[in-house]
């Protein structure tokens, strides 16, 4: 065992179109962390966790989930994952209860109506327990896939895409979930293109493009590292310019002169904050009010992306 | 083995039946009793019998047959073509499951519920006809491998289906055919001899004729060969379910 609960490596997939959907892709995930892959459409998030999931045959390279094969040791591997796809995929037709019991049966674990019970609760499901699929609405059913997929206790879950198309409420709510699951030691990979999804719960980040995996990062050290930072100055008394001893410092003036702003390399150790607040002094600036912002991950992952192509 | 998967998928697709139970049971009862009626009470009195049988009893085998082959072929595609459909197939396929226990759990499911329903037209049978089961141990052998092997070819329609009319080709427009071509409504003996030889190449004829003897010690064609060839063409199903796991083809990308 390598201490990692997924290992990818050089693994490569073409499909029979022709089409390369993954380029040689490494990727280690840690035991109870959560994993956010973000990408544009097409960029081959889907196909790496349907590949580790076992939905689609892979090409050169090996992937192991708890130290199996996902080829040769496919059932012991399969036993420790639960995928919670795209699309609203389930039998309309079945009852909750049912759908669940089944998942749980699918994967080799035998009946457990409490446990059972404790997941639709825990999913606010409990009540619709009887109920037809087909009867729930969008953001139950994909509560039920949740559930469905935690039906037989994994140790490490897939959710693909999942909150796109969902309102701002059932988002926080399953953001709240993958922290309670993560508490419970279970590991989350998410594939997700809202950008403040993957900065509100990821603890690292993987960017993926056209196949290829561009970086993977602990999320905090990836803003602090790609991430420019800015000190906003607010003044007493409006500039009309940029006093000349304060050039070298490329500081913006607002439109109405009260505002000047200084852009720097936040992950670095040598910016210049120090010898630019000693400067505004010396210009014999009056500050109002001081304050920092940081780059958002969305602006860093375009940045990447543009970088990429 | 994974037995609560295998578990799992036959009660999850007998449920279906039982959801269904107008389209699923009823429905084929009632045609089928309607050739009881027409054929065997209404019209079969009319008729010679043939081999010593009274045409209303000659009958019974290949019409349960002509039922047992339809549905299990129907109930098998559509059993395995639906999550195909609906996407829900990804929950079998990410699974810690193999072939064999996806094809005995759907598989058994369909072949459980036409043997129910072979079952049931048997004694249904009873209300408009007389007859006697010689080899009533026979007879259930030759329907289980019957339900069997074609609802392992419904699987296989199942599998390679891209859309719900290539479902119905295979049963309405081979299947049906066949049965009705193969010796259900009369014996194969009572054909000119150039169709005679013609109607051996129909796989349906050792079905019916082997059902037959079981019920009543007469068949057109012997019955070791008609038991041989169920096991041939259950073989033959058997091998390609098992090229098209292996390969992936139409399942996997």
């Amino acid at each position: 065992m390598s201490g990692y609960i997924v290992e990818v490596n050089n693994l490569s997939k073409t499909y029979k179109s022709g089409h390369q959907a993954l380029k040689n892709v490494s990727l280690q995930i840690k035991q109870g962390e959560i994993l956010a892959l973000l990408g544009p459409n097409g960029a081959g998030k889907t196909t790496l966790i349907s590949i580790i999931c076992g939905l689609v045959n892979p090409g050169p390279g090996s992937v192991q989930v708890a130290g199996f094969d996902v080829v040769k040791a496919y059932r012991q591997s399969r036993q420790k994952i639960g995928l919670v796809p795209q699309e609203l995929v389930v039998s309309m037709f079945e009852t909750v209860w049912n759908s669940v019991v089944f998942s749980r049966g699918m994967f080799g674990k035998a009946r457990n109506d409490a446990f059972l019970q404790t997941a639709l609760q825990s999913l606010s499901l409990w009540e619709k327990r009887d109920s037809k699929v087909m009867e729930l609405s969008g953001g139950m059913k994909r509560r039920l896939l949740i559930a469905k997929a935690l039906a037989h206790e994994p140790e490490v879950l897939f959710l693909d895409e999942p909150t796109a198309g969902v309102d701002v409420e059932l988002r926080r709510d399953m953001w709240r979930l993958v922290e309670q699951l993560r508490q419970q030691g279970v590991t989350i990979i998410l594939t997700t293109h809202y950008i403040e999804e993957a900065e509100a719960i990821a603890d690292r980040i993987g960017i993926i493009s056209q196949g290829e995996l561009l970086l993977v990062e602990e999320k905090q050290q990836l803003m602090m590292r790609l991430g420019q930072k800015q000190l906003i100055l607010q003044l007493q008394q409006p500039l009309a310019t940029v006093p000349a001893s304060l050039a070298s410092y490329a500081l913006d003036l607002s439109a109405d002169g009260l505002l000047l702003t200084y852009t720097y390399d936040g992950g670095s150790d040598h910016n210049h904050v120090t010898e630019m607040l000693g400067a505004i002094e010396q210009a014999r600036l009056k500050l109002k009010d001081v304050h920092t912002k940081q780059r958002s991950l969305e602006q860093i992952f375009v940045s990447l992306l543009e970088d990429a192509s | 083995m994974n037995w609560y998967a295998v578990k799992a998928i036959y009660l999850s697709e007998l449920a279906r039946t039982w959801r269904t139970p107008m389209q699923s049971i009823a429905s084929p009862v009632l045609s089928t009793s309607l050739y009881f009626i027409v054929f065997g009470a209404a019209i079969g009195s009319a008729m010679v019998s043939i081999d010593g049988i009274s045409y209303g009893a000659f009958i019974i085998p290949g019409l349960i047959m002509l039922t047992v082959l339809t549905e299990s072929t129907s109930n098998s595609s559509f059993g395995i073509y639906m999550p195909k459909w609906s996407g829900s197939i990804y929950e079998v396929l990410s699974a810690p499951v193999s072939a064999v226990e996806i094809v005995l759990g759907y598989v058994g499911a369909a072949a459980s519920k036409s043997l129910i329903l072979g079952g049931i037209i048997l004694l249904t049978a009873r209300f408009f006809v007389d007859y006697s089961i010689l080899h009533p141990g026979w007879m259930l052998l030759f329907l289980l491998l019957t339900c069997i092997t074609f609802s392992l070819l419904g699987f296989i329609i199942g599998l390679l289906a891209d859309g719900f009319e290539k479902l119905q080709v295979v049963p309405l427009m081979i299947v049906t055919p066949l049965a009705f071509l193969g010796g259900t409504f009369y014996s194969i003996s009572m054909l000119p001899e150039f169709w005679q030889k013609v109607t051996l190449f129909n796989p349906v004829v050792y079905l019916v004729s082997g059902f037959r003897w079981s019920f009543y010690g007469v068949s057109d064609v012997n019955v070791g060969v008609s038991l041989a060839m169920i096991l041939l063409f259950m073989f033959s199903f058997l091998v390609i379910i098992y090229w098209i796991f292996r390969t992936g083809y139409k399942v996997k990308v």
